[in-house]
């Protein structure tokens, strides 16, 4: 089964009020093409699930996060988020927030259709007065232990980026670390997966060993080829993060004729390939 | 020896948190924890794992800025699903930077103010809760004073002795080794497990502790000095770890 669509395509797919897992870490291989097609859409009210990044700051400045579950919102070589810190300030949005190996135990959940994962982790924390849904439960066998049970995570909608993949949904990341993707895609509805090139099955293989296929077809309902569509984070080793870039869109964000300049510029444009001119423009202006 | 700044001593009294661990993979948020660490396994902790910060695991002296010494060796790979199952398998000893820190060590450096409206949003739980409840955990403090060492903490990220002993079993892999700041070194060596000054660093005095300090210590009748570091650590340190002297703009004298 052919899978290619487009963004607007999958981004068409999500509705008000909607769950949506974002794959990627920090600044790291976002699937940015579809965070900003997202932008250009008007839902709105979406519980964000993410391993946050510069993906989770967009979507706060544009209004468009209700509620957010997460374990943390940086952007690496920047650590703290500031898009993110001004609404979270403002009291904008609804904090989910997480210790980082619970929020891989909810995908995980979900993806095994579990109801919940016991663990440790947010015991004596104020994990468990944020979040005043979760449980505890206790062990059944002769320790007795009482665990945080972390209940599954169940996502409407997964996006993530990679660097290969065929129109099939077969998919390949050549960088250091596949981070959650895989596990978003196991605890999503519907699953999109952008990617930096679609190419042959057959050539799959030629640019990295089969351990880094690690998202089959069976996880995917829509690929995007969409090159440069995790920048400005990193996606090696196709290119690394724009870092200059990411200090421009980091001061913008501290002042609002800054940030009015940046939108007009990058984000209120009618699509990927405007924004990727504008890109290149920048680029070629320094 | 002597004439050792006030960062070297504090990367030797990091160093020496991770005395005896063997191998475990140890983490370090900041310049001089890393330095502390790196120095640890090249001298007296050799079997110490570290990563590049990426997802590898490498092996060999890694300097600070990774010019100097060439490329380490990659022993093993170790992306974060990986990093969580060994955290929670204990096999590791992190230390991580405290925002505040109460007199039981519970850490904070999600958020000032409410939680619901933070004041100032800072880095969030991260893996704060996790790692204080499955493995050694220690802290580093910058610039040791009083809105960082608190009465009481706006949020608890990272679990301290009070809460971790009212868990029971659950609490039974918590472990605050230490508290390392620019001014001394802390521990929880007391009968209620409360912060504990262990030693001041040359050059500070008691009272100037006590100053910085929003809470109680505990205090014994003889404070001895932080150690200073040895020969070889400081030509480690100037020479092979950190020739940038990026430690220094960390912690100033």
């Amino acid at each position: 089964m052919d899978k290619r669509t487009s963004l607007a395509e999958a981004v068409a797919e999500l509705r008000d009020g909607m769950t949506v897992g974002i794959g990627g870490w920090g600044s790291r291989r976002k699937p940015m093409a579809l965070v900003r097609e997202i932008l250009r859409s008007g839902v709105r009210d979406l519980t964000v699930v993410s391993y946050g990044g510069p993906d989770v700051g967009l979507l706060c400045a544009a209004d468009k996060v209700r509620r957010l579950v997460y374990g943390f919102v940086s952007l690496d070589s920047i650590p703290l988020e500031p898009m993110f810190r001004t609404a979270r300030q403002a009291g904008r949005i609804e904090a989910r927030e997480l210790d980082e190996g619970m929020l891989q135990w909810g995908l995980y959940a979900a993806a095994l259709r579990l109801p919940f994962l016991p663990t440790r982790a947010g015991l004596g924390t104020d994990v468990l007065p944020i979040n005043p849904e979760l449980r505890t439960v206790r062990s059944p066998y002769d320790d007795g232990e009482e665990l945080v049970a972390m209940p599954a995570l169940h996502l409407d909608v997964a996006f993530v980026h990679m660097n290969r993949a065929d129109a099939r949904g077969n998919a390949q990341f050549l960088g250091p670390d596949p981070y959650f993707d895989d596990l978003f895609c196991m605890a999503a509805r519907r699953r999109f997966l952008s990617c930096e090139k679609i190419v042959e099955t057959s050539d799959l293989r030629k640019a990295g060993s089969f351990h880094t296929l690690r998202i089959h077809r069976g996880l995917v309902d829509g690929v995007i080829e969409a090159p440069g569509g995790a920048h400005f984070t990193e996606c090696p080793p196709d290119y690394p993060r724009d870092e200059a870039f990411q200090r421009e869109y980091a001061a913008a964000a501290r002042d609002p004729a800054a940030w009015s300049a940046f939108r007009a510029r990058y984000l209120d444009l009618a699509s990927e390939e405007e924004y990727r001119r504008a890109v290149r423009e920048r680029s070629a202006a320094r | 020896m002597s004439g050792a700044t006030r960062a070297e001593v504090c990367a030797v009294a990091v160093a020496e948190l991770f005395r005896g661990d063997g191998e475990v993979l140890a983490s370090s948020f900041g310049t001089v924890p890393a330095l502390g660490a790196r120095l640890a396994k090249a001298s007296f902790e050799p079997d110490l794992m570290m990563t590049d910060g990426v997802a590898c695991l490498v092996d060999g002296l890694q300097p600070l800025s990774g010019a100097a010494e060439g490329e380490p060796v990659v022993e093993g790979w170790l992306p974060f699903r990986q990093v969580f199952d060994l955290l929670w398998s204990g096999r590791r000893h992190v230390v991580m930077i405290a925002s505040q820190i109460d007199r039981y060590g519970n850490h904070n450096f999600a958020c000032i103010g409410e939680h619901a409206r933070p004041r100032a949003q800072l880095l969030g739980m991260r893996g704060a809760p996790g790692n204080t409840i499955h493995h050694t955990t220690s802290y580093w403090v910058p610039e040791h004073g009083p809105r960082v060492f608190v009465e009481k903490v706006d949020v608890v990220s990272g679990v301290g002795y009070d809460r971790a002993r009212q868990l029971g079993a659950a609490g039974r892999f918590h472990e605050i080794r230490g508290v390392v700041s620019n001014l001394g070194v802390f521990d929880f060596k007391t009968p209620d497990r409360r912060m504990r000054l262990a030693s001041r660093h040359p050059g500070v005095e008691v009272e100037q502790v006590v100053a910085a300090t929003g809470f109680e210590l505990e205090i014994g009748p003889d404070v001895p000095e932080t150690r200073a570091p040895t020969a070889d650590e400081l030509r480690l340190i100037r020479e092979r770890i950190d020739p940038e002297g990026l430690r220094e703009r960390e912690v100033k004298g």
